[in-house]
């Protein structure tokens, strides 16, 4: 398996390392159900058998965590992105 | 020596100039380079070379390939013993050894051929119904039995001594296979500029042209083969791998493939692997393996003498070795009559061809006797072929008498590698047989594995797709002409799959023994369903993986349950397609180069001073200092924590993690994966800090400094180094992307050492430069400064302490590492400062009672730890799911302290405590040690551990039981503190 | 459309022992029956168990046996058995470090234990022993914590030396390891079972109790009505149940999916791994602590070894070649011998990985369905016990003591059971 960095272009599965589900959204810790909440964000997964955004980190080249489309039936990576759209600072300079 | 009584007065692609000599099972022959092993023993009348997995029964050479089911022999010896090899495929070499196996006392008279009479009883899965009584028997006995039995060769006991390594390749078109399908894909493909890879398994390029007796364009075909093998070598962009396996298909373009680099010789040359892993990213494939043939199931087909037709046809004509003196020719298809002409042509007496057509016209010119519309019911012979009963179509039964029999019975596409990624063939009826079906992306088939069998479909597949592939990636189209081929297309067989109901052997697999009647047995007891049939008869298990076998099983099953083949499930293969050694797939990851090392800055001169290491993960630790008079290492680790706690101590803890954040968010953000606060702390301070897990327990901790308003350097125990730069990533990049600041890993930029004990400062305060204000009010406990040390050094000074004691960390470049070390001994050598280890690290740890590895274990909470209290009322990373009730219990064990009551006892990590008066069962169990040192400042074991309910029990005394070690010592639970709980000593 | 079915769909199955091997041998071997039969699914059961593999019909087999309950189905969507329990490294053993999951994998070695007689069916349950190398004090004293644990709760363990597992294992890496041994936990009484021979026991015996076993029965749907099972929609129609069992390891989601539940659970993939057959080399089960590796040899002399999942989530049941890689460089660290023997097949099966790396049996919030899942590396061990479990389950209505722990309501709580410590992240289990 391969995928296709946008920084380091296409690299072999073994420079990264998984993680999971992509579009983390950390629920608001001080919602009155903020420990249902948490559960369900940090435990309960969609799981599906087809295309699949998950999160790969480059820890063999440029540290970026992924945004990868992948379809877990046949392995076919369709998309890679950088998950941080925002570079916060970047205007700076 | 003997000669070579079957090696033909000419002919054959064997250089005869070049004699090499052979043993096989201690008896020395002859052979001639570019023979196989298999080619040679034939050369020299070897018929016998194995025995059966099940039945012990004779086997001879079946086939010239990796499709070989029967000659299997132990090659070489001692510690490059290689069991199972098929001798069809290993490359003569001169003073090859080779024995055959699974054999006892020899080959020739082996005892348990006596299994064959007890057939009846030993049907496909008969163990499944038997020894199970009595119930002891089984281990006791019949196991040990069946292992002995079972099995092939032996395995080394010693270490290979040989190396192998890993490469990677890319390139445009990886074109597997080098007969005629191949050759025109890599030249089409060559010649219009892409980079081509051309993998061949065998050590010669041609496939069938090295056997086949035709002729492309105006020349033979073998010397068509050379020609285009020349042109290919002088393009640059093409390269030729012979002797390279294709073995898998993986995600992505990437295939695994194996090159026997230096294989052909007793030891590998010096410097060279013996074989070279690949793995070949292509973009587009050419897959163009050709095909092998089948067997027919009939009493005696497995008799040494019986040989696929594909494989007599090599042996003459590739080897010039007649397999056999006077020959049989049993056919279903167009082969045979081929088989028989190379026969008779190299002078081999053909007594018959025995055609299961009816529909064939008797060739008047031919010169040996045909029966058409007949079949060969069964094969005679003790341990080799002595004749055939034949059926004519009148139904009357013949005799023959022969040496060599020859089975053409139609061909399977070698179609494995379209099916690794999950791929299914569909049956071709007309070819009665399987044929790719969907293929991975990228790829395309080529010829015989194609299912198109005639030479000119091969050359005219392999210049199409060979074009294709490379059109496809944008090479401009090249039009390679296409050589005439004089071969009419072939027919495949009437579907023949086994002969007649016999009460002998037929064999399907000849491996692992499974006949007809195994099948027919499965059947009956249900397991009709491909997959059934094969997991319960074992059929297609063997080393040859059912190459031979496989298609002839289904096609038996299907005449039993008379449902047609596709309906009784298409197979599927799975890599590797041929056996891989199992040293290739390691690579040089072996031994000490297992994983990489990794050494601290001191390395080089903790050797020198008597230093005892320990993996720590990928680094190499000093454990201790080994002093000349030191008897255990005991002695040598309390001497070091002594020192530490009397003067002064220096050890390397540069294996730490070091981030470097900077940026306007840099303290928000470690606010928020912090359990503790940091915006608040102040520039030129230091902060011990604990991080959770989302889900609540602690992940890691270490102290983190404020070097400027927004410049913060985060230190991670050894362990986690990675796993909190992902973790930290991950936050920065994906949870709160709106923070402002950047991460860097600083741990390789960086030595550090700390110093520690009552001298410590003394020592410094030689080593800074000045003006810098090394006193305790200049630089108070919890002090972090950038400065420079020994007139001019960058450094940076934490004023930390893990031991308790009077302590710094001082950092200072890599490259000043090992000049640091040197240069820290020779300041502190008035206050006789001493290097201490790992273990005395642990030991003042310990005393201090700070948690480490074996208490943030990924199973504790900050809460468990002891540590709630440092949870600040702000949101952080595992903050809400530590609130979880279960986590919140009284009864779960917390972080305490523990000594023996009786100060000589001795103390167990991973001790369990049971209550004094209790029984020692899991109902009783209220916690474990984790950590145990030997305090040198206490005189006795101390421990840390978790007990329920823990922090309400100090001056409590309970069992710290060992079960497995036989203790059983009672012990008093105290603060996690043992030593200078005021901490005074820091301070001062 | 009548379906016909024997007067009770009963198989009076034969008696398997040496003299009737002897007395069919002597006849041809024409009387053999069938080990279990291919019915036609009936319009409706007490009971569906959705998933012919180990742990279904196990669970069948017992709710014949042990709660009388015969009308059964067991659908499966293949061939019988064609999933983990065919796909697996065959290792059984109960060396666990938390009283909860030793409990439970301690009763399914007992289970095992009598498990051939108890099915007349020889399931070749070898009691070789299982090593699990040691390479540092660190390590060492988290075994021993562990090994303590497994004598508290009555299981046998035991600490050895270098020395002694030197005895055991002479031609590992004695002298020239990157990680060197120091030592290893034994627990004599784990072994290997044979797989496929687990699956066709089960069946024969739930099968010769009555229970219908359908193959190439896949279910596509749940019919439910108010909050309630109603059957199960299949691509051979609809089965009507009044309890239905899922057992579906490696495609629960997917199945659960169906009736509108979301798990803590993700589907990964993990290779496994034979060499050609070789005289007997390795009499036990080894584990390697220094990488991913285990071990041992099939009583046909294959090497049977695997290693780490793949680490993504995947229901491809393939994996790729940095996983092969790993595994087979930590066999030679272990193992140097072990250099020119060949990989023969490789083969790779569906996990349903937890978030806490324990299994999941629960009743869920729709009455009369039922989940037994989340088996993560230790489904085929746990096979006896699961079904044991899982029968009561469905039954009783409920859970007995030794499952309670297993509720799907213990991440919400916080009472997991995470072995490793390696937190709610799937692929670190």
């Amino acid at each position: 398996m391969r995928i296709n960095c946008p920084y380091c272009g296409m690299r072999d599965v073994a420079e990264f390392t998984y993680l999971g589900a992509a579009d983390l959204k950390r629920p608001d810790p001080s919602a009155a159900d903020a420990q249902q909440a948490f559960f369900e964000y940090a435990y309960l997964r969609d799981n599906p058998a087809g295309p699949f955004a998950e999160l790969w980190y480059h820890g063999g080249g440029c540290r970026s965590w992924l945004r990868v489309v992948r379809d877990t039936r046949t392995h076919e990576t369709l998309s890679a992105a950088l998950e941080a759209s925002a570079e916060p600072g970047a205007e700076d300079g | 020596m003997a000669k070579q009584p079957f090696r033909l007065k000419q002919g054959g692609i064997v250089d005869r100039s070049k004699t090499l000599r052979f043993k096989f099972d201690g008896r020395g022959y002859l052979g001639y380079q570019g023979d196989t092993l298999a080619s040679a023993l034939l050369a020299n009348g070897v018929k016998l070379v194995g025995r059966s997995f099940k039945y012990h029964r004779p086997r001879g050479i079946y086939t010239a390939g990796p499709e070989e089911p029967n000659a299997l022999v132990e090659l070489r010896s001692g510690a490059r013993l290689e069991p199972n090899t098929k001798a069809t495929t290993v490359e003569l070499f001169d003073g090859l050894e080779a024995a055959s196996q699974n054999r006892w006392p020899s080959l020739k008279f082996d005892l348990l051929s006596i299994n064959s009479l007890f057939s009846p009883f030993f049907g496909a899965g008969f163990y499944y119904k038997t020894f199970m009584w009595p119930a002891s028997f089984w281990e006791r006995v019949y196991e040990p039995l069946i292992r002995r039995s079972a099995g092939l060769g032996r395995a080394s006991l010693q270490p290979d001594p040989d190396h192998y390594e890993k490469a990677f390749a890319h390139c445009d078109v990886l074109v597997i296979g080098s007969g005629p399908a191949g050759l025109m894909a890599a030249l089409a493909a060559g010649r219009a500029g892409a980079r081509v890879i051309l993998a061949e398994e065998d050590f010669r390029f041609g496939g069938r042209l090295l056997y086949e007796t035709l002729s492309i364009g105006w020349e033979a075909g073998l010397d068509w083969v050379n020609d285009v093998i020349s042109e290919l070598e002088t393009l640059d962009n093409v390269r030729l791998m012979p002797r390279t396996t294709v073995y898998g298909v993986y995600d992505g373009g990437t295939y695994g493939a194996v090159e026997r680099v230096n294989d052909a010789a007793q030891v590998p040359h010096a410097h060279i692997p013996r074989q070279r892993s690949w793995r070949i990213l292509a973009k587009r494939a050419v897959l163009a393996s050709g095909a092998i043939e089948r067997g027919i199931a009939f009493p005696g087909n497995d008799l040494p003498g019986v040989m696929l037709g594909s494989a007599v046809r090599t042996y003459l004509t590739r080897f010039g070795v007649a397999p056999g003196k006077r020959a049989v020719v049993f056919a279903s298809c167009d082969d045979g009559v081929e088989t028989a002409r190379v026969l008779a042509a190299n002078g081999v007496e053909v007594a018959a061809l025995v055609d299961t057509r009816k529909g064939i016209a008797p060739d008047a010119e031919a010169p040996w006797p045909v029966f058409a519309g007949a079949v060969v019911e069964r094969a005679e012979g003790g341990r080799t072929l002595r004749g055939v009963a034949i059926r004519d179509s009148s139904g009357a039964r013949l005799d023959i008498a022969c040496d060599l029999l020859a089975i053409c019975n139609g061909w399977n596409p070698l179609l494995h590698l379209t099916t690794h990624l999950g791929g299914r063939p569909v049956w071709d009826e007309s070819l009665q047989a399987f044929t790719p079906g969907t293929l991975p992306q990228g790829t395309s088939v080529a010829g015989a594995a194609a299912g198109h069998l005639s030479l000119s479909e091969s050359l005219s597949d392999g210049a199409r797709l060979g074009a294709e592939a490379a059109q496809h990636l944008g090479f401009d189209a090249v039009t390679v002409e296409l050589p005439a081929a004089d071969e009419k297309k072939r027919t495949q067989s009437d579907s023949l799959w086994r002969v007649g109901a016999s009460k002998s052997f037929a064999f399907v697999d000849l491996q692992n023994d499974v006949t007809t009647k195994d099948i027919e047995l499965a059947k009956r007891e249900g397991f009709g369903a491909s997959e059934h049939v094969k997991r319960y008869t074992t059929l297609g298990m063997g080393t040859d993986q059912g190459k031979t076998a496989n298609v002839v099983a289904l096609g038996v099953l299907s005449e039993l349950t008379a449902r047609a083949i596709p309906d009784l499930g298409l197979p599927g293969f799975r890599p590797p397609y041929a056996p891989i050694t199992w040293g290739a797939f390691a690579g040089h990851h072996r031994g000490q180069d297992f994983r990489p090392k990794r050494l601290p800055p001191s390395h080089v001169w903790a050797i020198e001073n008597g230093a005892v290491f320990a993996e720590a993960g990928p680094w190499l630790r000093a454990q201790w200092y080994q002093r000349p008079d030191e008897l255990s290492w005991q002695e040598s680790v309390s001497r070091e924590a002594a020192a530490v706690r009397r003067s002064v101590g220096v050890c390397d803890v540069s294996t730490l993690g070091k981030i470097d954040i900077q940026g306007p968010d840099a303290a928000a953000f470690l606010d928020r994966v912090y359990v503790n606060k940091f915006s608040t702390l102040k520039v030129g301070r230091a902060r011990y800090g604990l991080m959770l897990r989302e889900d609540g327990f602690a992940m890691d901790d270490g102290t983190t400094s404020r070097l400027g308003e927004q410049h913060f350097i985060l230190t991670t125990t050894t362990a986690n180094a990675g796993k909190v730069m992902q973790h930290l990533e991950l936050c920065r990049q994906v949870l709160w992307p709106e923070l402002n600041l950047r991460l860097v890993s600083v741990s390789d930029q960086w030595a550090q050492y700390s110093i520690a004990g009552p001298r410590a400062r003394d020592v410094l305060a030689k080593f800074v430069d000045a003006p810098f204000n090394i006193s305790n009010e200049g630089f108070p406990r919890m002090a972090a400064a950038d400065l420079t040390i020994c007139g001019g050094v960058r450094a940076r000074l934490f004023r930390v302490s893990y031991s308790g004691e009077l302590a710094y960390e001082i950092a200072v470049p890599s490259r000043y590492g090992d000049a640091a070390i040197r240069a820290l001994m020779q300041a502190g050598a008035e206050f006789d400062i001493t290097p201490y280890g790992t273990e005395a690290l642990n030991v003042l740890r310990i005393e201090k009672g700070h948690v480490a590895g074996p208490e943030i274990n990924g199973q504790n909470t900050a809460r468990d730890l002891g540590l709630g209290g440092m949870v600040a009322d702000k949101d952080c990373i595992g903050r809400v799911l530590a609130g979880r009730p279960a986590l919140l219990e009284s009864e779960r064990p917390i972080f305490i302290g523990v000594r023996p009551l009786d100060a000589s006892a001795q103390l167990a990590a991973g001790a369990h405590f049971i209550p004094n008066d209790a029984s020692a069962v899991a109902a009783n169990d209220e916690g474990y040690v984790t950590s145990v040192a030997f305090s040198p400042e206490l005189g006795h074991d101390i421990g840390l551990g978790f007990l329920k309910r823990g922090q309400q029990r100090i001056g409590e005394h309970v069992r710290a039981v060992d079960l497995l070690r036989g203790a059983d010592v009672e012990c008093v639970i105290c603060s996690p503190v043992f030593v200078d709980a005021e901490g005074e000593r820091q301070r001062g | 459309m009548s379906i016909a079915v024997g007067a009770e769909g009963h198989n009076v199955s034969m008696r398997y022992s040496g003299l009737a091997i002897l007395a069919n041998g002597l006849t041809g071997n024409r009387n053999w029956t069938e080990v279990w039969r291919k019915p036609e699914p009936k319009p409706s059961y007490d009971v569906v168990i959705v998933g012919g593999g180990g742990h279904g019909l196990a669970t069948a087999y017992y709710l014949a046996k042990n709660y009388g309950v015969t009308n059964v189905a067991v659908l499966e969507k293949s061939y019988l058995g064609s999933g983990n329990v065919g796909r697996n490294t065959t290792i059984v053993r109960s060396n666990y470090l938390l009283p909860d999951n030793i409990a439970f994998y301690e009763r399914s070695m007992q289970l095992w234990e009598g498990l051939a007689q108890e099915l007349n069916y020889n399931t070749m349950v070898s009691q070789r022993g299982i090593l699990n190398i040691v390479h540092s004090d660190a390590q060492r004293n988290a075994y021993v914590r562990r090994g303590n644990a497994m004598r508290l709760s009555g299981v046998d363990a035991e600490l050895l030396t270098r020395g002694q597992v030197r005895d055991y294992l002479p031609y590992a890496d004695f002298d020239n390891a990157r990680f060197p041994i120091r030592g290893a936990l034994m627990q004599k009484r784990a072994g290997t079972v044979r797989h496929d021979a687990v699956a066709w026991g089960y069946a024969r015996g739930a099968d010769s109790r009555g229970v219908d076993i359908i193959e190439h029965c896949g279910a596509t749907g749940f019919r439910i009505e108010q909050g309630v099972i109603r059957g199960v929609e299949t691509n051979r129609g609809f089965i009507g149940a009044k309890k239905v069992g899922l057992a579906v390891a490696g495609s629960t989601s997917r199945v659960a999916a169906f009736a509108g539940l979301k798990l803590p659970i993700e589907a990964h993939v993990i290779q496994a791994f034979v060499t050609e057959g070789i005289k007997p080399l390795i009499d036990h089960v080894v584990t390697f602590g220094a990488g991913h590796f285990y071990v041992s040899q099939s009583d046909k002399g294959g090497l049977v070894f695997g290693g780490d999942i793949d680490g993504y989530n995947s229901y491809a049941q393939r994996g790729n070649l940095p996983v092969v890689e790993d595994v087979t460089e930590g066999g030679l660290a272990l193992f140097p011998n072990l250099g020119r023997l060949r990989v023969l097949r490789s083969w790779a099966g569906l996990l349903d990985m937890t978030m806490d790396g324990s299994p999941i049996f629960d009743k869920t919030g729709i009455e009369g369905l039922y989940l037994n899942c989340g088996w993560c590396y230790g489904g085929f061990k746990a096979t006896p016990a699961s079904g044991e479990a899982f029968a009561h389950l469905i039954a009783k209505d409920g859970p007995s003591d030794l499952i309670k722990p297993f509720r799907l309501d213990r991440y919400a709580r916080g009472a997991v059971l995470d072995e490793k410590g390696m937190g709610a992240q799937t692929n670190l289990h």
